[in-house]
């Protein structure tokens, strides 16, 4: 919608201001005094300091950001395996297996993820596959999460792209192996990399099942946050939080980039 | 349709039986063609040499909908078939089937006699072009060209010289580096050319290839088609097109198809002189169709025939059959008939309804006295002469009889 008066604009920027401050400028901004904070009695704090922010990078907490940039680089790509490859099998299955593919894979997102933890725990902690207490009951929780969002977005692009693509690169003697290597997947790519970045910062964000999970030297970033603020430390989990988004902002920066830079090959 | 209607029938078969056009479609074999339509129409297949394609009792359903029913067509090698039909005809359908990339309910396709009915589309061999093109966005025009050939694990020079080769061939080569995206519609439709001709097949199926270019560009590529068709002796092609035109200036044959069904099946010019069903003479060139009784009981063909339409008794050349006093249709192409001053001697009267300027013509319409209610189409160069709209005037039939067609088969 175009706004054309000089007055309309600034009453919808004005609009705009008052809904954005509060929900998310608000909070954000918080953390970050919180974080640099040294005593905070008042309505602002009256020190600030550096040390919570360098215990946030240092040792088990830096541990934690290692652990949670593997995981969700982990899940992600687990995730983007089997999202993907279900997707473009369910496109080509009769419609009621269709059907049970998407109730199956959007089943995770539409239960409490502590239901998703406590599924983990009955399945993996005896055997024949014992993952409780290693750190890829943490990995397989988190892709079962975000499955359904890899799966989801790749059906879009799936759905708009013309099936004529695939009929003519057969025609033209192609396997179905090159078809999807050479023609089907390059071409979702954009939906591929909308995936990644999904499943990558769902599962830096992710607490509830892995709370139910982690084993002791697996601690991920929000889980340590969820523990520091629990007893009581507020401020270090603040600053906790903050190398999180960072190192998220940062996670997320890079594979924009890698798809900006495939997306320029493209267009020129 | 059952089996017998698709055997080719000659010029001289006897008269077929007065059964409606969807019961016994006119089918005429590929070997009537090259008598037909003349020089440089190829010579149609012979028991030693099967057809490029031969489809038989081709029937796609979906659930309850039916998309071709008990389809037959066979064409041969060096030959061009025109698959014509309004939108939902099934000449997609037929294409599809004859790619691979639907599998048919019933029926058998088979490529040079190889029966390839249940063979995936990567092992039949066949160029395809689509109606959007499908360029791989994401590769080179080179890249797109060669993809068929890497597919085939073609060497990398032989490759490189048969790329340069489909390029040159649809007068694209100086664009082998640009992505499909920097190049127009037509551009793109020779590039998808060039891509399906770069396997050298022995069959090209053209899928509507002209139907996303605008008039002019069409026209131009048409006479491109033209002379890639000619560039391509041996090479069998099956041309889907809603589009007469198209199909009357590429088409050895034409296919005329309708719900589902093959209408007609003959040489095109015979197909557009002698059209054997209302449906035909209607969709291809838009003739007028005028109800008429049969004066007289008529053979197929018979030189003697007459029709009554109105006041008049006109001579009349019979597509089948007749009996005396039988309703049927005289088609009268816009272009043959004239518009004459009211009451002229040996003219239909009928009322001047509306003019359209169309450059080189004017297409007047009329509405005819008798049978009262039918309009009638006509091309005229000048309007010299002709009454006012909403004025009596008089409608001159050809001199030549027209064709007399069974009624029923409403457009």
């Amino acid at each position: 919608m175009l706004v054309w008066s000089r007055s309309g604009r600034a009453f919808v920027w004005a609009l705009f201001a008052l809904v954005f401050t509060p929900v998310v400028l608000g909070p954000l901004a918080m953390l970050v005094i919180a974080a640099f904070a040294g005593d905070w009695n008042g309505v602002l704090p009256s020190t600030w300091t550096t040390e919570h922010f360098r215990d946030a990078t240092d040792g088990t907490n830096l541990d934690s950001v290692v652990v949670s940039i593997q995981t969700a680089l982990l899940a992600a790509g687990i995730a983007l395996v089997v999202g993907t490859w279900t997707a473009i099998a369910a496109r080509n299955a009769p419609r009621p297996v269709r059907r049970i593919a998407d109730a199956v894979l959007h089943l995770p997102v539409a239960v409490p993820s502590v239901v998703v933890g406590l599924g983990m725990l009955v399945a993996f902690s005896d055997g024949p596959l014992l993952l409780n207490g290693t750190k890829w009951i943490v990995i397989a929780a988190h892709a079962v999460l975000v499955v359904a969002f890899a799966y989801a977005t790749v059906s879009a692009g799936l759905d708009r792209t013309d099936q004529a693509f695939a009929d003519v690169a057969a025609s033209l003697g192609a396997s179905p192996l090159r078809v999807l290597f050479r023609v089907r997947l390059p071409m979702l790519l954009p939906s591929l990399s909308a995936a990644a970045s999904l499943a990558l910062a769902l599962s830096m964000g992710e607490v509830g099942a892995t709370i139910m999970v982690y084993p002791a030297d697996w601690r991920t970033l929000p889980v340590s946050v969820f523990t520091l603020t629990d007893r009581g430390k507020v401020l270090l989990g603040s600053a906790v939080t903050l190398t999180l988004l960072l190192a998220t902002l940062i996670l997320l920066t890079v594979v924009g980039l890698l798809r900006g830079k495939v997306e320029d090959r493209r267009s020129h | 349709m059952n089996a017998g209607a698709t055997k080719p029938a000659s010029a001289a078969a006897p008269p077929r039986p007065a059964a409606s056009v969807e019961d016994a479609p006119h089918i005429a074999g590929a070997a009537e063609t090259a008598a037909g339509t003349g020089a440089g129409v190829p010579a149609g297949p012979t028991p030693t040499t099967p057809p490029a394609i031969d489809i038989t009792g081709l029937t796609v359903r979906y659930g309850q909908v039916t998309a071709l029913e008990a389809f037959d067509l066979q064409v041969a090698r060096g030959e061009t078939v025109a698959l014509l039909g309004p939108s939902g005809s099934g000449k997609s359908t037929v294409l599809k089937a004859v790619a691979g990339f639907l599998r048919p309910t019933a029926g058998r396709v088979r490529l040079t006699g190889r029966d390839v009915t249940h063979e995936a589309p990567n092992k039949r061999g066949i160029g395809v072009v689509v109606q959007n093109y499908a360029l791989f966005p994401h590769m080179r025009v080179a890249d797109n060209v060669a993809f068929g050939l890497r597919a085939r694990r073609v060497p990398r020079a032989e490759t490189a010289r048969r790329v340069a080769e489909a390029l040159e061939m649809v007068g694209m080569a100086g664009y082998a580096r640009r992505y499909p995206r920097e190049l127009s519609g037509g551009q793109q439709q020779r590039v998808a050319i060039a891509r399906a001709l770069a396997i050298r097949p022995p069959v090209l199926l053209l899928d509507e290839p002209l139907s996303a270019l605008d008039a002019a560009l069409r026209a131009d590529l048409l006479g491109e088609l033209q002379r890639l068709r000619a560039d391509l002796p041996d090479v069998a092609i099956m041309y889907v097109t809603h589009d007469q035109t198209e199909a009357l200036a590429l088409a050895d044959r034409i296919a005329v198809m309708r719900d589902a069904r093959l209408v007609d099946l003959d040489a095109t010019d015979r197909l557009y002189r002698r059209p054997p069903s209302e449906f035909t003479a209607a969709f291809l060139g838009a003739a007028n169709l005028i109800p008429a009784q049969v004066v007289r009981d008529c053979a197929d063909g018979a030189g003697d025939a007459q029709a009554r339409v109105g006041a008049l008794t006109v001579p009349a050349d019979p597509a089948r059959a007749f009996r005396a006093g039988e309703t049927a249709m005289l088609v009268a192409r816009p272009h043959t008939l004239g518009i004459e001053a009211a009451g002229a001697d040996g003219t239909l009267p009928a009322t001047l309804t509306g003019s359209q300027w169309r450059g080189a013509t004017y297409r007047l319409t009329c509405l005819l006295d008798e049978p009262s209610g039918v309009e009638v189409r006509c091309d005229v160069a000048t309007m010299d002469g002709v009454p006012a709209l909403g004025q009596p005037v008089g409608i001159r039939l050809p001199a030549d009889p027209c064709v007399l067609v069974p009624t029923g088969t409403q457009r």
